[in-house]
Parts: structure tokens; sequence; C-alpha cells
């Protein structure tokens, strides 16, 4: 454990302890341990079912968990402890800690009732507090960025998969987040729209974002990761920079399972 | 038809009375109703299971007990109790409860078609659960919501001639009190048909324009 006086630089931005997490009878997660540094990219790979997705989920609060702990930035979220118990900490926490983080969703997620703007703007002005001008400003710059300019005030409905892909990146990004999750961002595009896509993720890292991302792209985690993770039945099996995890696996698992995934 | 013209411009301030009348009982329990309505849904959907419970069981007494029964038992209930409620009170607040509990569930379904990664992405970005709601799923829900809300204002409108029975003096009640003097018995009721056909057909037709204002572009 980091004590209080270790440096911001030097202990991790996210450490996960011990994560346990179940549905019902089925244990999701039985102990994960993780840390992911500032500046830093990691993947996690693995098959479905093997908690990838709901790891990201319980690190952005979005699911509740059993054990463990997630630390972040120093600040233990989603929980307090009274004597030896847990209690979930009260919405208006949660939505604090939500906004150190930046989610991205499989299914994209954008609001059909704003324009790409108006998407970007809404966490801007509700909670970051800024006024209609300021925030379309930084809106309109952030969609640059994902090379959306020109469309900042389409509807949703009105953009391709990619594009809509790229608006969801351009808002979580907009709150200028301690960390960025990725959850499959290219799983539901169609396949001529998944090099965009990586593309801006691709030029995030370079700039130094924090990201910590699930991806089926194994050409993508290999290019961009400082760290791939491969998730088997709840537990991180193997961690390491690609050129190990690809180049000389060592869990037989994972030996299979990039067997399977060669052509990707 | 020369004697109903007569009557019925001899009666016309009569009529438009109680048409206000009955304006003002629909207005005033579509615009309580509506916002009981909007607190029952979010608590049908979102509440803890006392709220839960405490809803439900709410929403189905009223949309399961007829409109005429909750006009006499608001009516005749509180004085038992001794408290005296006028009529116009009696019966607005019975057709708002009546309301209340049909929009409820209006709110309900409506919220509940929202796809689980709305609030998900809302939440990711940082909003409170009001701010999700206010933010996100209210303006999502108001789409799917209109269509049904708009028949219900027009079914308040209709229920609000329940409260001739207690003696409220809206257009049905007044007309009945015409053809009491004058035994024009056909023609003010097609009368009183007519008008009530010309408020509804304006209604839905506002309605019509309204959905296609809020429409997803």
């Amino acid at each position: 454990m980091p004590s209080a006086d270790t440096p911001a630089a030097a202990r991790p931005l996210l450490r996960i302890q011990g994560l346990h997490k179940r549905f019902g009878a089925t244990e999701i997660l039985k102990g994960v341990d993780l840390d992911v540094h500032r500046g830093e990219v990691v993947s996690i790979i693995g098959s479905s079912g093997s908690g990838k997705t709901t790891l990201l989920r319980c690190v952005n609060l979005l699911e509740e968990f059993e054990g463990g702990e997630v630390v972040l930035d120093g600040e233990a979220v989603g929980y307090r402890r009274s004597g030896d118990k847990r209690i979930r900490l009260k919405d208006r926490e949660l939505a604090r800690q939500r906004a150190m983080t930046g989610m991205v969703f499989q299914s994209f997620n954008l609001f059909p009732h704003l324009s790409a703007a108006g998407n970007v703007m809404l966490g801007l002005r509700k909670v970051r507090g800024m006024g209609r001008a300021e925030a379309r400003a930084v809106a309109e710059r952030w969609l640059g960025r994902v090379g959306l300019a020109e469309r900042a005030d389409h509807a949703p409905s009105q953009l391709s998969g990619g594009q809509q892909q790229r608006v969801a990146i351009a808002r979580a990004l907009a709150m200028e987040p301690k960390l960025v999750l990725l959850d499959e961002i290219t799983s539901a595009l169609d396949p001529e729209l998944v090099g965009e896509v990586l593309a801006t993720v691709k030029a995030l890292a370079v700039e130094g974002a924090t990201l910590l991302l699930v991806t089926h792209e194994m050409r993508f985690a290999r290019d961009v990761s400082n760290t791939v993770v491969f998730m088997e039945k709840g537990l991180v099996a193997e961690q390491g920079p690609p050129k190990a995890v690809f180049g000389a696996p060592k869990h037989p698992r994972l030996v299979e399972f990039l067997r399977g995934t060669r052509d990707r | 038809m020369d004697e109903f013209l007569t009557e019925a411009w001899d009666a016309r301030d009569v009529i438009v009375g109680g048409l206000l009348q009955t304006l003002s009982i629909s207005a005033l329990s579509i615009l309580l109703g509506t916002a009981l309505g909007t607190a029952v849904g979010v608590g049908l959907v979102y509440g803890g299971l006392p709220l839960r419970l405490v809803a439900r069981a709410y929403a189905d007494v009223m949309r399961g007990t007829p409109v005429l029964v909750l006009v006499l038992a608001a009516f005749y209930m509180p004085s038992v109790l001794g408290l005296h409620l006028q009529p116009f009170s009696a019966g607005v607040l019975a057709l708002t409860l009546f309301c209340g509990a049909h929009i409820g569930e209006i709110v309900r379904g409506a919220l509940q078609a929202i796809p689980r990664g709305q609030s998900e992405a809302a939440k990711a970005v940082g909003l409170t659960f009001y701010g999700v709601l206010l933010h996100v799923l209210l303006p999502q829900a108001l789409r799917s919501l209109l269509p049904p809300w708009i028949n219900t204002c027009v079914e308040m409108v209709k229920a609000s001639t329940l409260l001739s029975v207690i003696g409220v003096g809206e257009l049905l009640l007044r007309t009945q009190e015409i053809i009491g003097r004058n035994f024009l018995t056909l023609q003010f009721y097609l009368l009183a048909g007519a008008v009530y056909l010309v408020v509804n057909f304006a209604i839905e037709r506002a309605g019509k324009a309204l959905e296609r204002r809020v429409a997803f572009r």
C-alpha cells in the first residue's frame, strides 16, 4: 500500500486490489489486482465472460462490487469503511468520482435528443458548471480533434457508427478525466469504420492520455499499449509489455487464446 | 329550429359558463395529475421497495376504480372526517388522483423503454441521479409519452362530465338545467356533444403539433 506521503507521480493512478464481483451465484471477478500508471495505455484481452468489461464497469462504479478496493489517484472509490463494514457512497459522491474517469461504451450510447455538440456539452455544463458559450467552445475544440468539427450540429442519428463513436470519445475526453475507460469500442462497428476510431484512440495515447481499454483488436493492443493484461475466468492470468505477452506467452490459456485470434 | 336558436341564444351565458367550468376542471386535473403522475412514474421505476409498493398500490387502486366512484368518494368521504370540500375541489381532487395514476403508468412505460446505456452514459459523465433524470431520461421519455398523454387529456375532459352528479356547474349539468326549462332535449344534448367534440379535437390537433416539435431529427 502506498502511504499518504508517497509522491503523486510515483504511485499508480489506478490501483485495483483484490477485486471481487459476483452476479447472484456466479463469481465474475475473483480477486483482480491491476495497476495503471499516469500516461500509460493498458489493454485488457481475454475471451468472453472472462470479466474484462465487468472490471471496467466496477472502476467507473456502474457496478457494485463485494470485495477489494479500487483506488483512483489516491482516493478509494465507491465505498467507505466504517469499522469493518463497507458502505456504498451516496449518489452525489459516486457522481463526483465517476467524473474523474471518462467512459466510452461498445454501443456508443450518445444521447439521441441532443446534437453532437450537445452530447459533449452536457457534462461540461451540468457537471463542470460551464456557461453555454464556454462549453460550446470546448465541445467544438474536441469535436475538431476527433475530426468532426463540421458535424457539431448533427443529430446522432445522422452520423455513421464510426462518427458516433468519435463523438462519444470527444464527450468523454472533454471532461478532462484522469483516466479514460474504453469498453470494446469498435465491436459494434462495421469493419471499414474500425480504423477511424482506432486512429483517434492512438492519437490520444500519443498525447499522453491514460487509457484502460478492453479490446478484441489484437494488432491494435500490440501497437498502442504499454501493458497488455490477459484475463481468464475472473483473474489476471498474465500481464506484461505487448512484446512479451504476444511474442512469448507463458500461460497455456493465453497461448490457446492467441492461436484463436491470430488472424486479427 | 327557430325556437332552439332563440333558446340557445338566451342560454348563451349559461353555456359559456359551463364550458369555462369544464375547461378549468380539465386543465387543473391534467396539470396536477401530470405532476403527480411524473412523480409516481419515477417512483415506480427508480424507487426503493417501500416507495415502489406505495406507488404500485396507488396506481392499481385508482385505475381499478370507476371514476364516478372516485368522484363520489372525494365528495362524501372527507365530510365523514369532518373536512368539508367544495364540490369543485372534491371533483378536481378525484380527477387528479385518477389522472395521476394513468400518467404514472405512461411515464413508467416511457422510462422503461429507454435503453439502459443512456443512464449509464449519463452517469459516466458524472451526473447525479436527478441530473440523469432531468437532462437525459425525461427529455427522451417525453417523446414516447406525448401520444398517450394527449389521449389522457381527452379522457379527462370527458370524465369532467361526472362532476355533474355532485353539483358542479360544468357544461353537462348546465345543459341539463337548460333542458329542464325548455324541454329541447335532443337539440341541447347535441349542442353539448358538439362543444365537447370541438374541445377534444382542438386538444388532439395541439398534441399532434407538439409531437412534431419535439420529435428527434
